[in-house]
């Protein structure tokens, strides 16, 4: 089975300040991590690929630097690593990325992908089904267990608010994990002397057939047009007491406020 | 400080100190509350390949020595000396096979000890054997077939856990201490048993138990080198593994003054934090200056080691001796910066002084160290003279 997972370079959240002036991260000297939850994408990825044979093939859109994410996913066991980085990927909103990553995977083949449910950073969750729809794939997002895999198809639970969802989909698939879904393992000696050693392939748009247009800054709709903190919320109380003495006095606030009138 | 080490001396330190930050300190409390081997860690151990550290390439191993050993070990009794205490005795009971073993036994124990598949103990003592080996009643009679080994080791670290066991029986009694040789043991040998599990004072969280033979009939290719050689191949194993307690002594100590600094920023009297005062900021700098220089010993000893070196057995009795006895103050010291709450088992540091302490009496006493320097001493100035 060919298993490719997606994944991110971000800065370590546990390390990150904000610039009290622009509200933006401050990223300068913060030390990069792989997206938490693309950890226990590659964590499935894994145990997958040890129960139905096969390779992992780990992918990143980013700056040159994502090399060192995309070298520590091959000491915790990942086979193969493609890097898409280019000048014209940069700036990319979630439609150029999650476009960006269906040419390369196109290119890379698949069965089934996996991504985290979303990046800590931007936190949108929109990368994984986006590209599950540039690439005409079913997909299911929050996936917190694999009941049940075979080589035609793939049973899953969803998470959902209230519970969980149970999905068949057929091969080839996407799906976006939660982080119930695994206890992602440790790295292996044999796996960082693998990492050292191993060729990141870096792919620009030419090698992924990718018109320039389509990607980066350019190909994204998303214009960024003020980044703030929202205003606290206004002040709040709490009523108290048994819910009828609650609500004599909720009727008796809201009448002395002139929001209710009792006509007589 | 900056210790100059390699690439990948570090790669191994930093594996370690992920691994017992992530996935031991959470359990370690737990681990020494109910005496619980740590099945789950030792499996994590394994599948990050630290079980091969100082096994040679050729048989699946890492192909590391001495050194790049200290610091996993560090590493990891940083966080726990119970779990420390279980990791190194693999690496005490493979050593035997790896300076004494022939090709074959290589072969046959090495690849699986490296994956960790398979987990080492090492047994010498004896009831009426510790300090004094020529105790050891425990016999090897050879037979057509083999040996058969009588009798039972006790305070055997790994005992019950272990796959593969290296022991030391007598052979020839009439040879005194070249009667004894070296055997390889496994689990589920006929006639060889568990005893008593020993309840303990710290490093509750590794097994200590008896091994017993009763008419254990082992193959004769279990036999280490040849007959006569056990004393040998003990005392060989001891000079390269006390490194080892060294540097679980400066991880348990480091562990000990880090937990001390971070209270005594936190902890405030007279409307201050009592690192401001001298008398706690010199305890520390005193702790500090100690674990520093035990540090700087075990380091320079175990590269001496790696070096090829012969003439270790001074040198590496030095690292035991100073650095568990600094252990053992350094964490003593750590329990009286934190006052009342260090006595008490919600704080870690208890438990460090509680494992520190067995490291002064493990392999070797730090009595037995001390007449191992000494009787160095005397030879080397026996032959200046």
């Amino acid at each position: 089975m060919r298993i490719v997972v997606c994944i991110k370079q971000v800065p370590d959240a546990k390390n990150v300040k904000l610039d009290e002036k622009t509200y933006t991260l401050k990223r300068e000297g913060v030390e990069s991590i792989i997206n938490p939850f693309d950890m226990y994408a590659l964590e499935e990825g894994l145990r997958i690929k040890e129960k139905m044979g096969g390779t992992v093939t780990v992918v990143s859109m980013g700056p040159p630097q994502t090399e060192s994410s995309l070298r520590e996913a091959v000491s915790y066991g990942a086979d193969e690593t493609v890097l898409l980085s280019h000048r014209a990927f940069a700036g990319a909103d979630t439609l150029a990325t999650s476009k960006t990553l269906a040419h390369g995977i196109r290119k890379i083949g698949f069965d089934l992908i996996i991504c985290g449910k979303q990046a800590i950073d931007g936190d949108t969750a929109q990368v994984g089904p986006e590209l599950a729809a540039h690439l005409d794939l079913p997909h299911v997002s929050f996936v917190r267990k694999i009941r049940e895999i075979t080589e035609q198809s793939l049973t899953v639970e969803r998470l959902m608010d209230d519970g969980y969802d149970v999905v068949r989909l057929p091969f080839p698939a996407l799906m976006t994990v939660v982080k119930e879904i695994n206890l992602p393992r440790m790295p292996s000696l044999k796996g960082k002397m693998r990492a050292k050693k191993i060729e990141v392939s870096a792919w620009g748009p030419a090698e992924i057939g990718l018109d320039d247009t389509q990607a980066g800054l350019t190909g994204s709709p998303t214009k960024v047009v003020k980044v703030f903190a929202p205003q606290p919320r206004g002040k709040r109380e709490l009523v108290e007491g048994d819910p009828a003495v609650q609500a004599a006095s909720l009727l008796d606030r809201l009448t002395d406020d002139g929001i209710l009138k009792i006509s007589k | 400080m900056d210790y100059l080490l390699s690439e990948n001396e570090l790669m191994v330190k930093d594996l370690a100190r992920k691994i017992a930050e992530e996935r031991i300190l959470p359990v370690r409390a737990e681990l020494d509350e109910k005496e619980q081997f740590p099945h789950e860690i030792m499996k994590v151990l394994a599948e990050s390949d630290l079980f091969g550290l100082i096994i040679p390439e050729e048989y699946g191993g890492f192909g590391g020595g001495c050194l790049i050993n200290c610091l996993a070990v560090e590493e990891i009794s940083r966080v726990c000396c119970g779990v420390a205490t279980s990791y190194a005795a693999s690496a005490l009971g493979t050593y035997p096979i790896i300076l004494f073993g022939n090709d074959g036994q290589k072969k046959k124990y090495l690849p699986e000890l490296a994956s960790g598949k398979k987990i080492a103990a090492f047994a010498l003592t004896e009831s009426t054997a510790g300090s004094d080996a020529s105790g050891i009643r425990t016999t090897a009679a050879r037979q057509a077939d083999g040996y058969l080994l009588n009798g039972t080791k006790q305070w055997i670290t790994n005992a019950g856990e272990a796959d593969v066991y290296v022991i030391i029986a007598i052979t020839d009694r009439q040879k005194g201490p070249r009667g004894a040789s070296a055997f390889i043991v496994e689990k589920g040998d006929p006639g060889f048993t568990f005893g008593k599990k020993e309840k303990k004072m710290g490093i509750r969280s590794s097994t200590t138990g008896e091994l017993i033979f009763s008419n254990c009939l082992i193959p004769a290719d279990r036999l280490l080198r040849r007959e006569g050689m056990g004393f040998v191949a003990a005392m060989h194993t001891l000079d390269k593994s006390r490194p080892g307690v060294g540097s679980q002594a400066v991880g348990v100590a480091q562990g000990a003054l880090e937990e001390a600094i971070k209270y005594a920023k936190e902890r405030v009297q007279f409307e201050r934090p009592i690192i401001s005062f001298q008398a706690v900021q010199h305890m520390l700098a005193d702790m500090a200056t100690q674990v520093e220089a035990a540090r700087a010993l075990v380091y320079a000893v175990a590269r001496f080691v790696d070096s090829g070196a012969k003439d270790i057995s001074k040198v590496s009795a030095m690292t035991k001796l100073f650095a568990t006895d600094m252990a053992m103050k350094v964490t003593t010291d750590a329990v009286q910066v934190l006052g009342g709450h260090g006595y008490m088992r919600d704080y870690p540091v208890e438990k460090m002084m509680r494992d520190a302490k067995i490291l002064q009496i493990y392999e070797g006493t730090n009595q037995i160290q001390r007449n191992v320097i000494g009787q160095e001493l005397n030879k080397e100035f026996s032959r200046k003279t």
